[in-house]
């Protein structure tokens, strides 16, 4: 049956699959390859291609690729998560303060995890337990720990003096690569085993490619959509680990905006937004392609306001060349 | 044979409302036993307790000799019980064997091993005689294709009863053929086959037994050698409900004016050069499989669709887009009335008046007093039970619902009304309520075209019915024509 094409009333119906490339889910590999020749033909005289620059644009792309890793289970499994950005922040105010007040930096990282595992346990909680759009659900969490983020320093920013902390999560190397190149690449490489080759993963694309015939076959669809909320949860703590340790600092302000960012990398790599569909290496292009954009803009000297306006346009052709036609 | 399974005198309500009284039903091994009865008879909700979906209220399942308690799907799956679904169960965004062994998956060291999982289901698959690449998505497989990788599904768990709900309903003839010998291979390896079907001919074909439901009861089981085709349509229908069922003459006087002309349409998807026409208070059936292009044809004359070629004419003027559809008196009923059809957290009165704004509007204000008027109109008149207008639509029963669906196009006195499965999900004595309906807007002139996947009722109300085939108007059976459902199923399976 797979060989036929199938015709209907003599007009064929679908194109054979298996016959012919299909580029269009590859069309972030095809973008990624064609704005780094552009900024490599354009500005690569003005230090675009140098390796301190390559490493800058993997050090500022960390952040996007850690949370977009778990935001492409979430999405997968048909559901949204938007409080990354604050709990990221909520998670790297705790860990300054925890530091901050002698208790050591184990003690520090092991209340930020638990910090994004609270707010992605009440996310899944709400979500699968009353059955309310994870779009709202975290929209509310979102400005909810916004809030707890200003009120927990009254928006004072928090400074980390332990040096081997801020060397592990941001300023230091691991034989010669930036630590948050590490972080990002360690976080891709666990996603795609996960998503790819463990039940977990399995499950999580079964639930968000059809609920009713997951849960028929035995899937628990609610528990499924729960452990990708306190996935994104941990996964947005460790972003903000690595914002202070990039920083030595800890802000209210981090991460704003960064689930839009994380969410764009994720549709740009191929994740389908109705779930049932994803790729972590696909999510992991699509956070360089961001970030790659981003750093060039700045080099080719665009001022903020342009910088926004190309970064935009160039995400919604990249989403319009890579989508299906209408059948 | 000894039974392999009972259900005994089962017992199931929904709110107040009881759906199974006293059922019982029995499957021997290796046994083919059709399940028959109207819409609302209880075979799915008898069947969903079989497999564990539901809970039975009162009664007992014997399994292979002892009693058991089923609170879930994974019950059942332990006990070999299986359910071919009737509608798509697959994940299509995964591979065929990935759906085959999903949540048992075979594994290398806690990864899942996908090379052995696709070596297995190609074992499966080939034991059953088909073609079908284990590493294609289900979402590129044909609907027959599909079910075969359900029914693979359920072997690679040791199903030892298959449970099949309208097997051969969107499968094409030699689709329905593959499965045919495919039921009767398993049966020979001592496989239970519940076989849910309405079309006598199959069931007559390849079952052992028969089991026919009414009003949540079994009425009838008996050996397939052993009873008539008429004595199942009595046990089904019962007492009463057959005489609306039954075709009724009305004449349609030769002068009558032609309302719908349909010239050489053909469409961007499947449907191609199709032609035919319509005349006031004539009542034209629309038959073929579910993916003939039925629906496709119905969206086309209220202006969905993009038109390649062809022209659709009303009342002799042309017709393009839903605004001069719906200016030329055209009224599409579709057949998701829960999502197209209407807003279900408004009430019936709101509902009524939405696509009738400009009747119910004075100045800038609803007038709710007049909308409010032709709700309780239409509750007499169409007999839908509700408490009253203000009642929220979606607490209503689907053939109240479907009512009030009817009520709102009906306000607007249209030219042409196109329904899509009008009766669809509704339980038998409101089906025969909406036949009535729908003879009486004929009557008063209206041109009607009904697609409808359910002869009876094709049977009950068309004057003609067009048979449709891969897009293609194939036949043009009048009245007479037709003696029985079986002269329909073989027109559509082409």
């Amino acid at each position: 049956m797979q060989s036929k094409a199938e015709t209907i009333g003599g007009l064929p119906v679908r194109a054979p699959r298996l016959t012919g490339f299909d580029w269009r889910g590859y069309i972030v590999y095809l973008f990624f390859t064609a704005v780094l020749l552009f900024f490599a033909v354009t500005i690569g005289d003005k230090g675009f291609l140098t390796v301190p620059n390559l490493f800058n644009i993997a050090r500022n792309t960390a952040m996007i690729a850690v949370i977009a890793v778990a935001m492409t289970f979430v999405i997968s499994a048909g559901e949204l998560d938007l409080s990354v950005g604050s709990t990221a922040a909520l998670s790297a105010l705790v860990a300054a303060l925890v530091i901050q007040a002698g208790f050591g930096m184990v003690a520090g990282v092991t209340a930020a995890l638990g910090a994004g595992l609270l707010v992605g346990l009440v996310n899944g909680l709400f979500v699968t337990g009353l059955a309310i759009p994870s779009f709202l659900v975290t929209l509310g969490m979102m400005q909810f720990v916004r809030g707890l983020d200003m009120r927990l320093t009254y928006t004072n920013p928090v400074p980390v003096a332990d040096n081997t902390f801020n060397g592990i999560f941001g300023k230091g190397y691991l034989f010669g690569i930036p630590s948050l190149l590490v972080w990002s690449v360690a976080a891709v490489a666990l996603g795609h085993v996960v998503l790819r080759y463990t039940p977990f993963g399995r499950q999580v694309l079964a639930t968000g490619g059809n609920r009713v015939a997951a849960a028929y076959s035995g899937i628990r669809v609610n528990r499924t959509k729960l452990y990708c909320f306190l996935l994104s949860g941990a996964a947005a703590a460790l972003a903000g680990l690595l914002f202070t340790g990039m920083m030595s600092t800890a802000r209210y302000n981090y991460g704003t905006g960064i689930e839009l960012a994380a969410i764009a990398a994720v549709i740009l790599g191929g994740t389908s937004l109705f779930g049932g569909r994803g790729t972590i290496i696909g999510t992991f292009v699509g956070a360089l392609l961001i970030g790659t954009i981003n750093n060039g803009l700045i080099i080719m000297g665009l001022d903020v306001s342009e910088q926004n306006m190309v970064a935009g346009a160039i995400i919604i052709l990249a989403v319009a060349f890579g989508k299906k036609p209408a059948r | 044979m000894t039974n392999l399974l009972e259900l005994r005198d089962i017992e199931k309500s929904f709110a107040t409302i009881p759906v199974l009284r006293r059922a019982s039903f029995e499957l021997r091994s290796g046994e083919v036993h059709a399940l028959m009865g109207g819409n609302g008879a209880g075979k799915s909700t008898l069947m969903k307790i079989l497999t564990g979906v539901y809970t039975k209220d009162g009664g007992s399942l014997v399994f292979d000799g002892r009693e058991v308690e089923l609170s879930g799907p994974r019950d059942a799956e332990r006990l070999g019980i299986a359910m071919i679904f009737q509608e798509f169960s697959l994940i299509p965004t995964l591979t065929v064997a990935q759906n085959i062994f999903l949540h048992h998956e075979p594994r290398a060291g806690g990864f899942l091993n996908d090379a052995e999982a696709e070596r297995r289901a190609a074992g499966i698959l080939s034991d059953l005689g088909e073609d079908i690449d284990p590493r294609a998505l289900v979402e590129t497989l044909s609907v027959g294709a599909c079910q075969m990788v359900e029914i693979a599904k359920a072997l690679s768990k040791n199903a030892r009863v298959l449970i099949m709900d309208e097997p051969t309903s969107s499968l094409s003839e030699a689709e329905a053929r593959t499965l045919f010998s495919l039921v009767r291979k398993l049966k020979s390896e001592g496989i239970s086959i519940v076989y849910i079907s309405h079309r006598m001919a199959e069931i007559f074909e390849i079952c052992d037994r028969i089991t026919v439901m009414r009003d949540g009861h079994d009425a009838l089981t008996r050996s397939t050698g052993e009873v008539t085709m008429q004595q199942l349509i009595e046990a089904m229908l019962g007492e009463g409900v057959e005489a609306s069922m039954q075709y009724q003459a009305r004449p349609i006087s030769a002068t009558a004016a032609t309302v719908l002309e349909v010239e050489n349409l053909t469409l961007e998807e499947k449907v191609v050069d199709a032609s035919f026409t319509i005349r006031a208070g004539e009542i034209v059936g629309l038959a073929g499989l579910t993916a003939s292009g039925r629906t496709e044809i119905a969206e086309a004359i209220f202006g969905l669709r993009r038109i390649r070629s062809g022209e659709v004419r009303v009342d002799g003027k042309p017709v393009r887009g839903t605004d001069q559809a719906i200016a030329a008196g055209v009224a599409l009923v579709p057949e998701n009335r829960r999502t197209q059809g209407l807003v279900l957290e408004h009430s019936m009165h709101d509902n009524m008046v939405l696509p009738n704004l400009a009747r119910f509007t004075r100045g800038l204000f609803v007038r709710d007093g007049a909308g409010r008027r032709a709700a309780n109109d239409a509750i007499a008149r169409l007999k839908i039970r509700t408490d009253g207008p203000d009642k929220v639509v979606g607490l209503l029963s689907g053939g109240n619902q479907q009512k009030i669906v009817l009520a709102k196009w009906l306000e607007r006195r249209p030219r042409l009304l196109i329904l899509d499965e009008p009766t669809i999900g509704v339980d038998i004595g409101a089906k025969s309520d909406l036949v009535e309906i729908i003879r009486e807007i004929a009557e008063a002139g209206t041109a009607v075209l009904v697609i409808s996947s359910e002869f009876e009722e094709l049977l009950a109300m068309s004057d003609r019915v067009l048979v449709l085939h891969d897009g293609r108007l194939i036949k043009e059976l009048e009245r007479e024509e037709i003696a029985t459902e079986e002269v329909l199923h073989h027109a559509i399976q082409g």
